[in-house]
């Protein structure tokens, strides 16, 4: 398989309070032709600024090292017509908030269709039955009605729907999903997903799933990366998540998760609260939580060192895997 | 397993460096200065006049737009009056006439703003129709139209100015305190058994008492310019008495003779103390509403 | 809520409005210390046939409703009574003044649309110096009252420089407008300044918008963004301060009319204040009342068509 996205040694900073300070630290990975890798998170931890360097929407005053390679064209250098290629053909994104981020005052069928219109010159007919066809096939009934009315006559399900189909419109090779499902109530997360999912499949389109819910990413995606302050903790494919975490932050993740089928006499909790990049201390960024820190771990940050099933940011990993399991003892219990 | 279950388990408060700290220290610099104005001209409306031995109404046309001299350190209008002894006394109307029109407003389109928020229904939706047909209404018409009952002067004219202003007021007070009563707290204070009146004076009225002050602060400056304009064109504050507005109407003469000092000194009043009010006005809406 | 129904719902609004501003503008004689006859004639010694004529254009005899009745059909036909100064029917005194108010503020309104939409979309799209030098100019502005604006234009364009005249309306159409360039310029710079600041304030809070961001990472290209996406969405709120700022010009043209001696409406207004001729207050009032209530519902129906959330479908907040 060879990789789509290269992303290799990113680092970004943003102007707070007039200091530039990193929200993203030295994070590489890459990306196959029709793969889909989840980046999994808390809040702060820098997965949808991630999304966001690879689709150049920053925000003003964010200053970028490293290097972002999109099918042999370095992203963070593209400009003018280049970049504007580039999201036209390359990267399409959905974002986690369908109603935040259609226009409202504008109808549905020119929400779709505009790209194709103004960037493809497609005639607006042709445009229409393309993006019909494609409402049909994310589940959309009466789609050409649907097209005629306004984003706030439609349910969040379904705006979201029309947010895939738009992405999926231009044909481009890679989706960047950043939490798709988050805003949509717990019976449609499922059905969005699904659809997300197949037809991605289908089309043979790569993902990056931004995603707080490790589970989820675990169940949509090839590989699963685990960041924690700007840093990728751990990659690996996802169904060894589960068994085998290659970082005591996975671990605790895993260990939070409630399990209906066993009666906790108590949730387990990580212990202290989750930290932005430039919070975290010196060392390892998960030490001052990590049940299995000691005192080496806080004297600089652990490289993201290759292993036989993936990639790992813990310095302590050799003595500790296979001791972190879901079945292994807690990782603390807050 | 949504990292959502991920409790925190160390809930002090943190501080987080984001870029507030730096704003509020900037807008601190410049809040200061518009507070330092408006104090200094409330000082001299309240004791200027005490400490100013130079009597405004003496006439001396033998210094009609005179030079500044000793004792007289911003010369003399047309008539040979004092400008710096006008200028003092004309604090008075100018700087306090308009404290009485926000006052009234605000306190009348509060109370109509809160029931209205607080009672809804069919109320609140009249009373938001007739807001809205009536918001930004020119107050200064009111105005007129109560001058032209009562004869000129300041107090009619404040009232009528006060109702003018009463629906801008009751409009950003009705929407903060529609805000306000649709956080779950106050669903938990109406179970708890709390009656209306408790929960709309002792937690809703707090917190949107900085919106309050906002609201008024710059209605300050709007009744400081409609009131000054009434008494420009006349009808407001008559003279000889003197008033901002007085003085640049009674320096128009002069200003077309080569005399500008006297509507121009007014002016600069007149603009410094509503800039300054502006100026504050805007930060405390930022931070009210910022705060939200 | 269909816009046909919406229309409707707002000219039954628009009735009722200016009934109730009409009832108010006729109350307010009651509201006048003494009679309303004493009121009327107070200052000046009247015949008895001057008595009676006043007497039965209020139809002082009859109830309160029934005078107030005879009054409003009286102004829908256009009449508006007689000037107890002028003696002549008010309708007469008022056309031309009214044309010349019309001039002023429609003057004044161009001015605040072109300088203020300008400044207010140019200071919210380029951010940093450019965008702080406007805004802190256009709050300055704000600070500045009509009369103010207006005596200091006069001292620096008329008296030093000549460039305009000082006073008066000017003849033939050129000369009318050259004379409206400072009471027009006077009369909309604290608007200029307002809707300039609301304007950046409207394009930057959606140039800051999820589905401008959405716009971009597709490649849109800049101009259909900002144009289709920012401008679209912004002119919304953006119509609505515009609208209510030209209302609100109404009442400073009556103060700048004074200074220039543009002999408008509301110079005439001034006049019959001084001279206690009511009904020409009345009906000056009344005009300019209803103007301001007749343009918010233009205003109003105008947000409606920009948005579609407003007129079609579920209602929102």
């Amino acid at each position: 398989m060879s990789a789509l996205l290269e992303v290799d040694g990113l680092t970004v900073t943003l102007p707070v309070a007039g200091l530039q300070q990193p929200v993203l630290r030295d994070i590489s990975f890459t990306l196959g032709q029709g793969e889909a890798l989840g980046l999994v998170g808390e809040s702060g931890s820098g997965k949808s600024m991630t999304a966001r360097a690879i689709g150049r929407l920053l925000p003003p005053g964010a200053q970028c090292e490293g290097r972002i390679s999109f099918d042999g064209d370095s992203v963070l250098e593209l400009d003018g017509a280049g970049l504007r290629t580039y999201r036209t053909h390359g990267v399409a994104m959905i974002f986690q908030d369908p109603r935040a981020s259609i226009n409202p005052v504008r109808r549905v069928g020119d929400f779709l269709t505009e790209a194709l219109v103004t960037n493809e010159g497609v005639k607006q007919d042709d445009a229409n039955t393309r993006a019909a066809e494609l409402l049909d096939a994310v589940g959309i009934d009466d789609p050409r009605r649907r097209m005629r009315q306004y984003p706030h006559q439609l349910s969040g399900g379904m705006l979201q729907r029309v947010m895939i189909a738009a992405a999926l419109l231009i044909n481009p090779r890679l989706i960047l999903a950043d939490e798709p499902t988050t805003a949509l109530d717990v019976t449609t997360q499922a059905e969005v997903m699904a659809i997300l999912d197949t037809l991605r499949r289908e089309r043979g389109v790569s993902m990056l799933f931004i995603t707080h819910d490790l589970e989820l990413a675990a169940a949509v995606c090839d590989r699963t990366a685990v960041m924690y302050a700007g840093l990728l903790m751990e990659e690996q494919r996802s169904l060894k998540l589960d068994s085998d975490p290659l970082h005591p932050y996975t671990a605790a993740l895993v260990q939070a998760r409630p399990d209906i089928s066993v009666t906790h006499e108590r949730l387990l909790a990580i212990p202290g609260r989750p930290l932005s990049a430039f919070e975290a201390p010196p060392g390892c960024a998960f030490g001052p939580r990590c049940p299995h820190a000691e005192p080496a771990c806080a004297q600089a940050v652990p490289p993201l060192l290759d292993v036989d099933t993936g990639r790992s940011r813990c310095r302590r990993l050799p003595e500790l895997r296979g001791t972190m399991g879901a079945k292994s003892a807690g990782a603390g219990n807050g | 397993m949504s990292i959502l279950a991920v409790q925190s388990a160390s809930p002090e408060p943190v501080e987080m460096p984001t870029s507030s700290a730096g704003r509020a220290h900037r807008m601190g610099v410049g809040a200061w200065i518009a507070l330092g104005i408006l104090v200094f001209f409330m000082l001299v409306a309240l004791l200027g006049p005490l400490l100013i031995s130079t009597d405004p109404a003496s006439i001396s046309l033998m210094d009609s737009f005179g030079p500044p001299q000793p004792g007289h350190p911003l010369g003399f209008d047309g008539q040979g009056r004092d400008l710096l002894a006008r200028l003092v006394y004309g604090a008075r109307s100018s700087m306090l006439g308009p404290i009485l029109v926000v006052l009234i407003s605000t306190v009348l389109g509060g109370t109509i703003a809160l029931s209205a928020a607080w009672i809804g229904g069919a109320y609140d939706a009249v009373v938001a129709r007739v807001i809205d047909a009536l918001f930004a209404f020119p107050g200064l018409l009111l105005a007129i139209l109560a001058v032209s009952l009562v004869g000129p002067g300041l107090l009619a004219a404040s009232i009528a100015l006060s109702i003018g202003y009463t629906p801008y007021v009751a409009r950003i007070i009705r929407s903060a305190a529609l805000q306000e009563r649709s956080l779950p707290y106050v669903s938990a204070l109406t179970v708890q058994g709390l009656g209306g009146t408790s929960i709309v004076l002792r937690h809703i009225l707090p917190n949107v008492s900085g919106i309050i002050v906002a609201a008024a602060t710059l209605s300050y400056g709007y009744a400081l310019i409609d009131l000054a304009a009434l008494s420009f064109i006349g009808l407001g504050v008559q003279p000889p008495a003197s008033d901002w507005g007085v003085m640049v109407a009674d320096g128009v003469p002069g200003l077309l003779q080569g005399y500008p000092q006297e509507s121009l000194y007014a002016s600069a009043c007149i603009v410094l103390v509503v800039g300054a009010v502006n100026f504050l006005g805007d930060r405390l809406t930022e931070t009210a509403e910022g705060g939200r | 809520m269909s816009l046909g129904r919406f229309l409707l719902g707002r000219l039954i609004a628009l009735v009722v409005t200016l009934l109730l501003a009409s009832l108010a503008v006729y109350g307010a004689l009651y509201l006048a210390p003494g009679t309303p006859l004493s009121f009327l004639t107070r200052g000046r010694t009247v015949t008895p046939e001057e008595l009676a004529a006043i007497k039965a254009q209020y139809h002082l005899d009859e109830g309160f409703l029934s005078q107030y009745g005879h009054w409003v059909a009286g102004v829908l036909h256009g009449d508006f009574g007689t000037s107890i100064l002028g003696k002549a029917p008010v309708l007469s005194l008022l056309g031309g003044r009214a044309f010349n108010t019309f001039m002023l503020v429609a003057f004044a309104s161009i001015i605040i649309l072109i300088i203020g939409l300008t400044v207010g979309i140019t200071a919210g799209l380029k951010r940093g110096w450019v965008d702080r030098t406007l805004m802190v100019g256009a709050t300055g502005a704000m600070a500045v009252p009509a009369f103010v604006a207006a005596i200091v234009l006069v001292l620096i364009f008329a008296v030093n420089l000549h460039w305009f005249p000082v006073f008066g309306a000017g003849d033939s159409l050129g000369d009318r407008l050259y004379h409206l360039v400072l009471p027009g310029i006077a009369l909309a710079l604290a608007s200029v300044a307002y809707v300039a600041r609301l304007t950046r304030a409207a394009v930057r809070t959606e140039a800051d918008s999820d589905h401008v961001q959405t716009a971009v990472s597709r490649g849109l290209p800049r101009g259909a963004v900002i144009s289709r996406h920012v401008l679209r969405n912004a002119m919304i709120p953006i119509v609505t301060v515009a609208g209510l700022t030209i209302g609100s010009l109404i009442a400073g043209a009556v103060v700048i009319e004074q200074v220039f001696q543009l002999n408008g409406l509301g110079s005439y207004l001034v006049q019959a204040v001084g001279q206690k001729d009511f009904p020409v207050v009345q009906a000056i009032v009344l005009i300019l009342v209803a103007v301001f209530i007749v343009l918010n519902t233009v205003v109003d129906v105008l947000y409606a068509v920009l948005d579609p959330r407003i007129s079609a479908g579920r209602q929102s907040a």
